[in-house]
């Protein structure tokens, strides 16, 4: 579950440094959401597709990761249409009683542009950011400024998830030896909050010994990595495009 | 409790970017060195506590936990609370850049205010600990989705109906999140009291 598939690839993308990466698709990614017009968000939408492309990722693999975002639109279509009173589109009578289940134009145009809206913005953080090793990331935030202790800790976090997970593997195995089978019962709900607290437990007492260790091996509050990224040609070029993309897709936006 | 991308407003976007800044430096300002490997890992506990799903009737509900983090970091809450979120993001897709100070406001304000409110009532050997630590929990993820109601209200008026949805749909969470981070808590002050959060940490100096 936490590999990183996605980094270990090679294309245009790739090569980019992570600080341009990140800076980019925050500048793209507030753009989009912060922009109105169906044309315009059709633009992002179709630049999004363009860097998933360009970052050589499978479309059905990107479609099956989008799962809970999908999931998450699916509830906007059903319940926002109907609950925007506004011009209605059309009306369904509900139960042949007096009252009706109504549509409202706005509300559809609404879902559509938050559909089109999530989906680019999603695509562009997995196409730029989510292709780079967390490591990366962490280099790129600490050169953008990014204090010390938070690139630490992100850092920190990272390394220790698939650690904490495979405990949390353990304690289920066990609970499920002893006969543990998850019903909605109190008991359920009891045995789950000790397989979180022991998670607690045991991630406090590892964080010692890391610790522990660390200060042995001379830990003095700071992080090296050993990546190091050069501010290529290519970066400068690839940010250069999206600034002026985005600059131009605003002005746009204004007269239009 | 996630707040898709691309739904909400500017101004609400820019608030949460600007509260999650000052409640993230705040809450780095708290961590010493010494203490910074402890809420890196608890942070990731947090993360793989949040994948644990319990049985609710025929459905699942995935826990939380922002309640107990809350009570076991104090203010270091924030700052972890981001860096798990911002590695949510990083493996699931269930967000991107622009929802994710708004998502952290949303998960650590109640974890704050959570340390704030239950801590002082929850002590071994105290009969409150338990019911403290439930309303605790409960009370946590009302203010979560209260917060998440809001910011969904604050970006246009007509999300109302959703957001009474919102609400509504986790009044069986907050139960489950009290009953489990009352067991929690109980356990922990029974097996390992060290591990909450101290003005005079004693955990990391033996």
């Amino acid at each position: 579950m936490f590999d990183e598939i996605l980094a270990h690839k090679n294309s245009i993308i790739h090569e980019l440094d992570p600080r341009t990466r990140i800076i980019s698709s925050l500048i793209l990614s507030f753009a989009a959401a912060l922009s109105d017009k169906f044309l315009i968000l059709g633009i992002y939408f179709l630049i999004s597709l363009a860097l998933i492309y360009m970052a050589s990722i499978d479309f059905f693999y990107i479609i099956k990761r989008l799962k809970p975002v999908f999931l998450f639109l699916l509830m906007i279509w059903i319940i926002l249409p109907l609950t925007f009173q506004d011009k209605m589109f059309l009306k369904i009578p509900f139960f042949s009683f007096s009252k009706f289940l109504t549509l409202s134009i706005p509300g559809l145009e609404l879902c559509a542009k938050i559909t089109l809206k999530s989906i680019t913005i999603v695509l562009i953080f997995v196409s730029l950011v989510a292709t780079m090793t967390f490591a990366s990331i962490g280099n790129g935030l600490h050169k953008l400024f990014v204090s010390d202790k938070m690139v630490f800790l992100i850092l920190m976090t990272y390394r220790y998830i698939s650690v904490i997970e495979h405990e949390y593997k353990k304690l289920l195995r066990a609970a499920k030896f002893r006969g543990f089978k998850p019903r909605t019962n109190l008991h359920s709900y009891r045995t789950y909050a000790y397989i979180a607290g022991m998670l607690f437990v045991r991630a406090s007492n590892r964080a010692k010994r890391v610790y522990q260790a660390m200060v042995c091996r001379g830990f003095n509050g700071k992080f090296y990595t050993l990546d190091t990224f050069d501010s290529s040609k290519l970066s400068l070029i690839f940010i250069f495009i999206i600034f002026a993309i985005t600059f131009f897709l605003v002005l746009i936006e204004a007269w239009i | 409790m996630h707040i898709s991308e691309g739904i909400l407003s500017g101004e609400v976007m820019a608030a949460g970017a600007v509260f999650t800044i000052i409640g993230v430096t705040l809450g780095l300002r708290k961590i010493d060195y010494n203490r910074i490997v402890h809420v890196a890992i608890i942070a990731s506990a947090f993360f793989v506590a949040s994948l644990i799903h319990v049985n609710i009737g025929p459905s699942s509900v995935h826990l939380i936990c922002n309640g107990i983090i809350g009570l076991l970091l104090g203010w270091a809450a924030f700052p972890a609370i981001f860096a798990a979120l911002l590695l949510q993001a990083f493996f699931f897709q269930y967000g991107g850049i622009t929802g994710l100070g708004v998502n952290t406001v949303i998960m650590a304000v109640p974890a704050l205010l959570c340390y704030y409110i239950f801590s002082p009532f929850i002590k071994k050997d105290s009969k409150l600990s338990f019911f403290a630590s439930f309303i605790g929990g409960a009370f946590a993820t009302f203010c979560s989705a209260v917060l998440f109601a809001s910011s969904l209200w604050f970006t246009e008026k007509k999300f109302f109906g959703i957001a009474i949805t919102i609400i509504a749909a986790h009044i069986p969470v907050m139960i489950i999140e009290g009953f489990v981070t009352g067991f929690c808590i109980l356990f922990l002050l029974k097996v390992y009291p060290e591990i909450f959060y101290q003005k005079n940490d004693s955990l990391q100096k033996n």
